[in-house]
């Protein structure tokens, strides 16, 4: 049952009334010179086969998709696979579209590049490309999550990256873009912003969701060879959301698969306690469309416009804003959202090391922890597969309070 | 170059406060500062102080959580009037107030999404009634602002647009097009705030808009000293100052000082503006 889906965003950046490009004058040219070099290379065959090597030999792609045995026969439900993103070089799915987006800086001539980071991950994976690109790498960071993820700082700093904390706002991820973007419009005309997620304005969440499509391309082939068939189900923690479009994009064509992205839930339901954009249904309050970061997406705000504060115990999914490509597939009910809360995610952690021998990231636990309550309620020929973001090393500090 | 007239015969209060720059041959003074901080009636005091020393725009900043434009002082000056509870529609409120006290033009200046989550056209209806001018949103360019161009003008206030140094030619036309009451070049690529000169690129750009345009141009971002003013004489119809006269009112120990000391900076500033001539003058 395959229908052809229309492929979003349309020439403005749009997915339906989702995405465009809200920011001040002074980026659009460069947003429009990112937009046509992107849209060259595509078409570049000399480009792709670059990064193809790229993801190969460097990053380590394919990634494996494994039968988790224990955790389906523990759960006594759906048949679960597990695409290990985690066994990337750098250890998450963050270095497809660092890649993808240092080739195209090198393309452009541009000779340094920023970026955001919360938990780290895509900070250490930009860090990674630049020295393997030499490029210079400054990469911006919320004090908070400096101090919630150092050991990711310790390795940007030997990548040779320049790490600057950022002590405005919530001193978490939407202040380090904040900050990147105000050091963007500065040095607009050397520098590339290697942001890392499908946010911000166009054209990075169509672009940052190709360089990840990669992920479900792979899964697809991949379940198609072991189980005869496409999966009834796939689920996917969303912070900004890049993994799980990674992951759904391949296999939106296919009515039969549903979508499941997982949200922070924090440490309760009203506003500032989570990271629940799209979780509404849920009891999760604070959530309207709104303008944050350049791109038009369901926000948590307060009642007269101003960005709400969040709370997850893991800094990559705590961000007040969901992709626009997520809040368009959300209200056409192509995917569906939920959120878990902290502990829910940590117990998931520790459930998947015992039963899998796999440590997994508290982002990617938040994907586990749902499934941990659907999958015995599944029938038991049914096949899921969960995308194993990333890799909880960096998560140690944090889960030591747990043990 | 056909937008400019229509503005012209409009009669905005904006429009009419360039018309008669223009016949005296003074540069304008256009004066910034963040509503709210540190209190809403304390910015009453500062906007009719300024009005008195002779600023003959003024921009009323709403604050917003996240400034991406802004630099450290106007960052710092929105945290301070969030903190103190400012609201827009709060800011609306001492529009009102204001009107009553000045016919000084007043510009709201904001980001988007507090005015979207008010509605653009309960917001252009209020902003409107309660006596603004003009609106500037620093996160919306004439590509994205069709909606919103057309709610602002359906209650006659002036929509001001930004231009920046990376603006193509076609941009600055698509720009010049959808402003009206003035439009707002910004001098040099970076964030809002003070710095020590003037791009060296700013003659170059002015003159680029200007080919563009017959509306007035106002240049901001890194203005404050009177020699900064007085450099853009012959290149600019106003000089916007922002972070200079926020800083002001951070440093200053009490409100009533911190307004005798925007008053006496806006005069130092509208003093080299006035010693400094406008393109018009040049031109003619």
């Amino acid at each position: 049952m395959t229908t052809a889906p229309q492929i979003w965003p349309d020439a403005k950046g749009r997915f339906g009334p989702y995405g465009g490009r809200y920011v001040p004058e002074t980026l659009v040219a460069p947003l429009e010179e990112l937009e046509h070099a992107y849209a060259e290379a595509r078409r570049d065959p000399k480009f792709q086969k670059e990064l193809d090597f790229l993801l190969k030999n460097f990053a380590g792609r394919p990634t494996p998709l494994q039968f988790a045995s224990r955790l389906t026969e523990h759960l006594g439900g759906a048949r679960i696979y597990i695409k290990r993103e985690d066994l990337l070089h750098t250890g998450a799915h963050k270095i497809n579209n660092c890649l993808g987006q240092g080739l195209l800086a090198v393309r452009m001539g541009k000779k340094r590049i920023i970026a955001e980071t919360g938990a780290g991950q895509h900070g250490v994976a930009t860090a990674t490309v630049a020295a393997r690109l030499g490029l210079e790498c400054v990469v911006y960071m919320g004090a908070e999550d400096m101090e919630r993820q150092r050991l990711n700082v310790f390795r940007m700093r030997l990548l040779g990256a320049e790490v600057v904390g950022v002590n405005s706002g919530t001193r978490t991820l939407k202040d380090a873009i904040n900050e990147a973007m105000r050091d963007w419009v500065t040095n607009v005309r050397s520098t590339h912003y290697l942001l890392g997620s499908v946010l911000g304005a166009h054209p990075y969440p169509m672009m940052v969701r190709d360089f990840h499509r990669v992920i479900g391309l792979e899964a697809r082939d991949q379940i198609l060879n072991v189980e005869g068939r496409l999966p009834d189900l796939l689920v996917a923690c969303v912070g900004g959301g890049s993994n799980a479009i990674g992951l759904f994009h391949a296999f939106l064509g296919h009515a039969g698969v549903k979508l499941l992205g997982v949200e922070a839930g924090g440490r309760g339901h009203a506003l500032g306690e989570h990271a629940a954009r799209m979780a509404a249904a849920a009891g999760y309050s604070g959530a309207r469309p709104g303008v944050l970061q350049g791109t038009y997406s369901y926000v948590l705000q307060t009642p007269d416009g101003q960005i709400a504060t969040t709370h997850s115990v893991s800094a990559g999914l705590d961000y007040p804003a969901i992709g626009p490509e997520h809040a368009w597939l959300a209200d056409k009910h192509r995917a569906m959202y939920t959120a878990v809360s902290d502990d829910a995610a940590v117990a998931a952690a520790r459930t998947l090391a015992r039963l899998e021998g796999i440590i997994p990231a508290l982002e990617s636990a938040h994907a586990l922890a749902e499934l941990i309550v659907r999958a015995p309620k599944m029938p038991r020929d049914s096949v899921v597969i969960l995308n194993l973001s990333g890799r909880g090393d960096k998560d140690m500090e944090i889960l030591a309070r747990y043990i | 170059m056909t937008q400019s007239a229509t503005s012209m015969t409009n009669e905005s209060r904006i429009s009419r406060r360039f018309a008669e720059l223009r016949k005296s041959g003074e540069m304008g003074l256009v004066a910034y500062i963040t509503a709210g901080d540190p209190s809403l009636e304390a910015t009453e005091q500062f906007v009719l102080a300024m009005a008195g020393a002779g600023a003959d725009v003024i921009e009323l900043g709403v604050p917003f959580s996240d400034p991406v434009a802004d630099g450290p002082v106007i960052q710092r000056a929105s945290e301070r009037a969030l903190r103190a509870g400012t609201t827009l529609a709060g800011v609306l409120s001492l529009v009102k107030s204001l009107r009553a006290k000045t016919e000084v033009p007043l510009v709201l200046f904001s980001y988007f999404n507090p005015v979207l989550q008010m509605g653009l056209e309960k917001f252009a209806e209020e902003a409107s009634v309660a006596g603004a001018d003009g609106v500037l949103i620093t996160d919306v360019t004439p590509d994205e602002g069709a909606e919103y161009r057309q709610a602002m003008s359906l209650h006659g206030l002036d929509t001001i647009f930004l231009a920046a140094p990376t603006s193509t030619d076609e941009r600055l036309a698509l720009i010049a097009e959808a402003s009206r009451g003035f439009l707002y070049l910004i001098s040099r690529t970076g964030v809002t705030g003070a710095k020590d000169q003037l791009a060296d690129e700013l003659p170059a750009l002015a003159r680029r808009v200007r080919r563009v345009t017959s509306l007035p141009i106002a240049v901001g971002f890194g203005i404050s000293l009177p020699g900064h003013v007085s450099v853009l004489g012959g290149l600019a119809d106003a000089a916007v100052v922002g972070s200079a006269l926020v800083e002001e009112i951070e440093r200053a120990a009490s409100v009533p000082a911190a307004a005798e000391a925007l008053a006496a900076r806006v005069k130092l500033l509208k003093g080299a503006a006035v010693a400094g001539m406008s393109q018009r003058e040049l031109q003619g």
